[in-house]
């Protein structure tokens, strides 16, 4: 079987959640084989056979020196040597432009932001805010896929997950654009927010840039906090956290909307969320449409009353 | 310092957007154009860039007749000629085509910057500015939240999940942008006015330098198969709040097993 390379996301050692439904959808099409760019491989190996990795292949850390181009670099080397079937990566921004560039190395077409892929790698996409489901494949080449997190359930199996090291002369065009300092800003402990099996975020409606009770709800849920543009734009609250057309495009188990009315620019970046639940004072908010449960209601005093309840019954 | 902003046409998100039956790709008629909003963005900061470093700016796009009203509407806000690559070819390219077209009509234009927006509203693959990067063999400074030249180096901070990165790279380069890099201005009567009589460079794909064995729905290298729309949601239970809303939602959620 031909082998499916799995462009792995971690953090200091960890395989994130996407890498797990990456390798997930890789089985339907060929044999799995991650990518693993970075240190750590040997404590994040055990979480890649745990989803049936066969391979790991392991590229030194170097390649994060530069932008994107240097995994892009790889990605076609080793779909080149191996004849890989397909190429998966998380449809993050910065894979995204990984997918791409290594797409075009290979003379290939690109997918991103798929929610689903078959055996035969067609696509589906949620396009228009979510208003058309459209189906699509690569028509020349190594299908390059970028999917969406949280889009496809993980489901275990067994791997081998057997290491193998790789060297990647990066090329003095990939080294073009340099990482001279990376800038962590506020985290916190909440989840990621693409990655977040629950997302609670506020709007308008929440009136200041005091966000407590969004995140006090966020944190008795263990949820990551997400903003509309208009509570972004007003300054409430950071940039990465915006949900949206411009912004991060989320698809959790179970989204909160605060004080949100709803625009189509908003339900782009939300609408695939598998439940939903919203509060907002105006009944004919557009976000009533996609609620699976909705209250007409100050959030001011819905939500705290919500997060008093949750907690009591932990 | 010469610099090309990037400028896209897109339907409106405001109005319904649709896919054509006839040829699977973007109903064109089916909604009124707009310019992409992040290449307003991409527009601001290139004029802003001009304004400290001298030089000019050049609008490049690659569409339809009716893209001229987002040609318009970049000159308006003060950038100072058009590039318009226009031609039947190219209809129904998918986005690595365009980057290879887009490569090819910069190949006829001096530049030591390009920038454009980090993601177009319709397709929203966000992978144009990268794939033009490659096709260029220029340096990649995608994702800038800000961007600063200083002589032939350019440096932007590119956003992340845990906050930015700092990247460099020496010019020519190509930068895309997010929306927290600036607030675009609004063209005044007076720059409207002068805009209508800035020159504007029509181009066929030939005069571009672009291979139309290489563009365009029959050379794509993606195919759309089919779309539907989407099954609607089923509907939702609302209620008012009488004084325990919160715990009607804790309810659902027990329901639903998340509490």
């Amino acid at each position: 079987m031909a082998e499916v390379l799995v462009l792995v996301d971690h953090v200091d050692g960890q395989v994130k959640k996407v890498t797990a439904e990456l390798l997930t959808v890789a089985r339907r099409i060929g044999e799995p084989a991650a990518v693993w760019v970075g240190d750590g491989a040997e404590s994040g190996k055990a979480g890649l056979a745990e989803f049936g990795a066969e391979k790991v292949y392991v590229a030194s850390s170097e390649l994060n020196d530069y932008v994107v181009a240097p995994k892009a670099e790889l990605l076609a080397k080793l779909a080149q040597e191996k004849s890989a079937a397909a190429i998966l990566v998380s449809a993050t921004p910065e894979n995204k432009e990984v997918a791409g560039r290594a797409a075009v190395k290979l003379g290939s077409g690109v997918l991103t932001d798929v929610v689903d892929v078959t055996a035969e790698a067609v696509a589906e996409h949620s396009i228009f805010g979510g208003a058309t489901i459209a189906h699509a494949r690569v028509r020349t080449g190594v299908p390059v896929v970028a999917v969406r997190p949280n889009s496809i359930p993980a489901e275990p199996a067994t791997g081998a997950a057997a290491e193998e090291t790789v060297s990647v002369e990066v090329s003095d065009a990939a080294k073009g654009a340099k990482v001279v300092e990376r800038v962590a800003q506020e985290k916190g402990d909440r989840p990621e927010l693409t990655e977040a099996a629950v997302v609670v975020s506020g709007g308008r409606g929440v009136g200041s840039e005091d966000f407590t009770v969004v995140e006090q709800l966020a944190d008795a849920l263990g949820a990551a906090v997400g903003a509309s543009r208009a509570a972004v734009d007003a300054g409430w609250y950071p940039n990465q956290f915006q949900v949206g057309q411009t912004g991060k495009t989320v698809s959790p188990n179970l989204y909160v909307a605060l004080g949100i009315s709803g625009a189509i620019q908003h339900r782009a970046g939300m609408q695939t969320s598998k439940n939903i639940v919203a509060v907002n004072k105006d009944p004919e908010a557009p976000i009533f449409e996609l609620a699976d449960y909705g209250v007409v209601g100050d959030l001011h005093t819905v939500a705290p009353q919500l997060t008093e309840e949750i907690n009591k019954r932990k | 310092m010469n610099i090309v902003v990037l400028v896209k046409q897109v339907p409106d998100t405001a109005t319904e957007r649709k896919l054509s039956d006839a040829d699977n790709t973007l109903d064109r008629a089916a909604s009124d154009g707009v310019i992409n909003e992040l290449d307003e963005y991409a527009i601001e900061e290139a004029l802003q860039l001009k304004e400290k470093h001298g030089g000019e700016v050049t609008v490049l796009t690659m569409g339809p007749d009716q893209a001229t009203d987002s040609i318009r509407k970049a000159l308006s806000m003060g950038a100072d000629k058009a590039v318009f690559v226009n031609d039947d070819a190219l209809h129904g390219s998918d986005a690595l085509q365009t980057a290879y077209a887009l490569a090819q009509a910069l190949g006829t234009i001096e530049y030591d910057l390009v920038v454009l927006g980090s993601e177009s509203t319709d397709a929203r693959t966000g992978v144009v500015g990268a794939a033009l990067a490659e096709y260029l063999g220029l340096p990649q400074l995608t994702f800038a939240g800000k961007v600063d030249v200083d002589g032939g180096a350019v440096r932007i901070q590119r956003q992340t999940d845990y906050g930015y990165d700092v990247v460099e790279a020496q010019m020519p380069a190509v930068v895309s942008v997010v929306e927290k890099i600036n607030e675009p201005r609004y063209p005044s009567f007076k720059l409207i006015m002068q805009a209508k009589k800035k020159p504007v460079d029509k181009k066929s794909a030939a005069d571009a330098g672009i291979d139309t064995g290489k563009v365009g729905l029959a050379n794509a290298t993606t195919e759309t198969v089919d779309f539907a729309a989407a099954p609607p949601r089923a509907a939702g239970t609302i209620v008012t709040d009488e004084g325990d809303g919160g715990a009607k939602i804790a309810d659902f959620l027990s329901e639903k097993k998340f509490v």
